[in-house]
């Protein structure tokens, strides 16, 4: 009767928002009163950094090699008999997309996705809906459920377990999707928008893609991912993957540094659920005013350089 | 080729949410509805797109009652040949998936489209589940598709970068920004749909899976702290001492 949780892997290495889910499946069973298994696909060096969030077991489904989402969501299902699990955890992110929805099917569970909370005795979780403006509360009406975690919501969750790590090869028949190309368009050491804990973003106050040098700065000396708002990726300021808001990414990073943006609601509706909201906008009207923790009124080409050397001179005295 | 396009009615994305009876069911009052953008905008528009290039037809099809109906006009209007509405107040997504799956079977479909997620539910799970009720490939939060044969290009945005796929037809894809570009039904388009059929189906019955107990607003955001445009370090200082964010 152990909770089963879905893994990822990049490189070798279990993904943060694996490792996330990992630690919520160990809150969970610790409530149900058993022992988490993970489950993951070939690729996974060791336990990929598994062990130390609470999974006892690790299960490497070595015949698939590619995120295939059919082959996973058998593999899942296997996993899930043989361990007995009732609950699956998942992360809600690309993968957790693709194979969850699958997978529920395949085990006749109940799914909810983006979940925001733990479940609560009735084992009911909440997630967010109408795109942040709300959180909806539900139950499932299956005995076996399935849940998938928003990433960042929840953060790591380390637990002293040990991991054993094993292989099994499960009947998932050939895989359906080929992989053709792969193209990297991130340069080195920059960090994806949908996992970073910091985010500096800027909108079409900016007035020109020459003007982002300093917000690279600036979110290079924090350590922080850049995203933009819709228009200034429309025209083509910046690539589409920056774009956050209700027809971008949604994100939930602790901190979200906002400059020329006038705070839409379409563009809150993917920001709204950042820990802290810094807005420097040279309007004291601009709605993102509202749903900002910190404001600060003035232009962006005095505030932003002022704001890099503050930061620098707070790094070396830190 | 034989394209499905699932289409669902969202609300506006400016529209101001709220709760009735004992906050357990969506205030629809003053509420103006649209086509989910991303059926709209992206799903819809490239099977259109496709079916011009390629030949073949486009079929939408929305799970709920008849006041859906204004919304599936609109997705005539833009192009679509026809439409099928399953009559049925679905209230989960596994409930959407085996109705829009059980009509699927019978039209025999190249390609299914829905959209990246809901605006309302925020659950981007109808296209997993109906593809693996279809024993189909599926592709979520594609960025970019094309058909050659019975083989279906899609590119799709990964963590650093992006991935292109194939998978042999009959595949489910989710779209998301960039595969289409969105077209703004003209006169000719609205005339036309008037004409185009709105097929009200049966549905086959299943149940839903999760239930919606209540639904709750977020709490109101505490006031904005503002700094001195002069004074930025004040702002690293608070986010040090008083968030503890950096
Ligand atoms: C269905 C739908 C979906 C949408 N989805 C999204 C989405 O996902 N994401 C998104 O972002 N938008 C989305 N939009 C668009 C959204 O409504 C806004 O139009 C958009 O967010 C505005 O972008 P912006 O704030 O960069 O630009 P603007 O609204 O033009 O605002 C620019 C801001 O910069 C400020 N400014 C100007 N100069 C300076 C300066 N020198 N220093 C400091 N501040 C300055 C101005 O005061 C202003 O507040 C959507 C719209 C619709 C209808
Ligand atoms: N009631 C519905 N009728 C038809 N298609 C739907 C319905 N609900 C959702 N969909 C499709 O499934 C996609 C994902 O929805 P969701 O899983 O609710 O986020 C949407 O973008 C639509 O394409």
């Amino acid at each position: 009767m152990s909770v089963l949780v879905f893994v990822d892997h990049h490189n070798g290495k279990a993904s943060k928002a694996s490792l996330e889910a990992v630690g919520y499946a160990k809150k969970v069973a610790d409530q149900l009163g058993t022992d988490v298994a993970a489950i993951t696909y070939n690729g996974i060096e060791g336990d990929g950094g598994v062990a130390g969030f609470g999974a006892s077991r690790l299960h490497v489904a070595s015949n698939i090699t590619l995120a295939d989402s059919g082959q996973l969501a058998k593999a899942v299902q296997a996993a899930a008999e043989a361990e007995g699990a009732d609950v699956v955890i998942f992360s809600h992110d690309d993968l957790g997309k693709a194979v969850a929805p699958r997978a529920a099917v395949r085990l006749q569970a109940g799914l909810v996705t983006g979940v925001t909370t733990m479940p609560n005795a009735e084992l009911e979780v909440s997630k967010n809906v109408f795109s942040g403006k709300a959180t909806a509360h539900v139950s499932f009406k299956t005995a076996k459920k399935v849940i998938s975690i928003l990433p960042n919501a929840f953060g790591m969750m380390p637990s002293e377990v040990s991991t054993a790590v094993s292989t099994f090869t499960p009947e998932v028949g050939a895989a359906q999707i080929t992989v053709k190309e792969v193209k990297t368009t991130a340069s080195d050491g920059e960090i994806p928008l949908p996992e970073a804990d910091l985010v500096v973003s800027a909108g079409r106050g900016l007035k020109g893609p020459e003007n982002w040098g300093m917000i690279e700065e600036l979110a290079q000396e924090l350590g922080a991912a850049t995203a933009c708002s819709r228009p200034v990726s429309d025209i083509g300021w910046r690539p589409h993957h920056e774009h956050v808001g209700q027809t971008g990414v949604a994100i939930r990073p602790t901190l979200y540094i906002a400059v020329g943006i006038s705070g839409a609601i379409q563009h809150l509706a993917g920001v709204n659920g950042s820990k802290v909201i810094v807005v420097i906008n040279k309007d004291p009207e601009a709605p993102f005013f509202k749903a900002a923790d910190y404001g600060i009124v003035g232009d962006a080409f005095e505030v932003v350089p002022k704001l890099i050397h503050a930061l620098k001179s707070f790094k070396a005295s830190n | 080729m034989k394209i499905l396009v699932c289409i669902s009615k969202a609300p506006d994305t400016t529209s101001k949410i709220a709760f009735k009876d004992n906050n357990t069911a969506f205030d629809e009052n003053g509420v103006q509805f649209i086509v989910n953008p991303y059926d709209e905008w992206y799903a819809l528009v490239r099977a259109i797109e496709l079916k011009e290039a390629q030949g073949g037809s486009v079929t939408t099809i929305t799970v709920g009652g008849a006041d859906n109906d204004p919304i599936i006009r609109k997705a005539l209007a833009i192009g679509a040949d026809d439409a099928i509405r399953v009559d049925m107040e679905a209230t989960d997504a596994f409930q959407v998936a085996s109705e829009i799956a059980a009509k699927a079977k019978e039209g025999g479909f190249d390609l299914v489209l829905c959209g990246k997620e809901t605006i309302n539910n925020n659950g981007a799970v109808v296209g997993g589940m109906l593809a693996e009720l279809l024993d189909a490939p599926y592709i979520p939060l594609a960025t970019k598709l094309d058909v050659s044969g019975t083989t279906a290009e899609i590119t799709r945005d990964i963590a650093g970068g992006e991935e292109v796929l194939t998978a042999q037809l009959p595949v489910v894809i989710s779209a998301a920004k960039g595969m289409a570009e969105q077209r703004i039904p003209n006169m000719r388009g609205i005339m036309a749909a008037r004409s185009k059929a709105l097929n009200v189906a049966a549905p086959a019955g299943t149940e839903a899976s999760t239930e919606v107990k209540s639904y709750s607003l977020p709490p109101a955001k505490g006031d904005c702290t503002y700094i001195d445009a002069e004074n930025p370090a004040e702002l690293i200082k608070k986010l040090h001492e008083e968030a503890k964010v950096i």
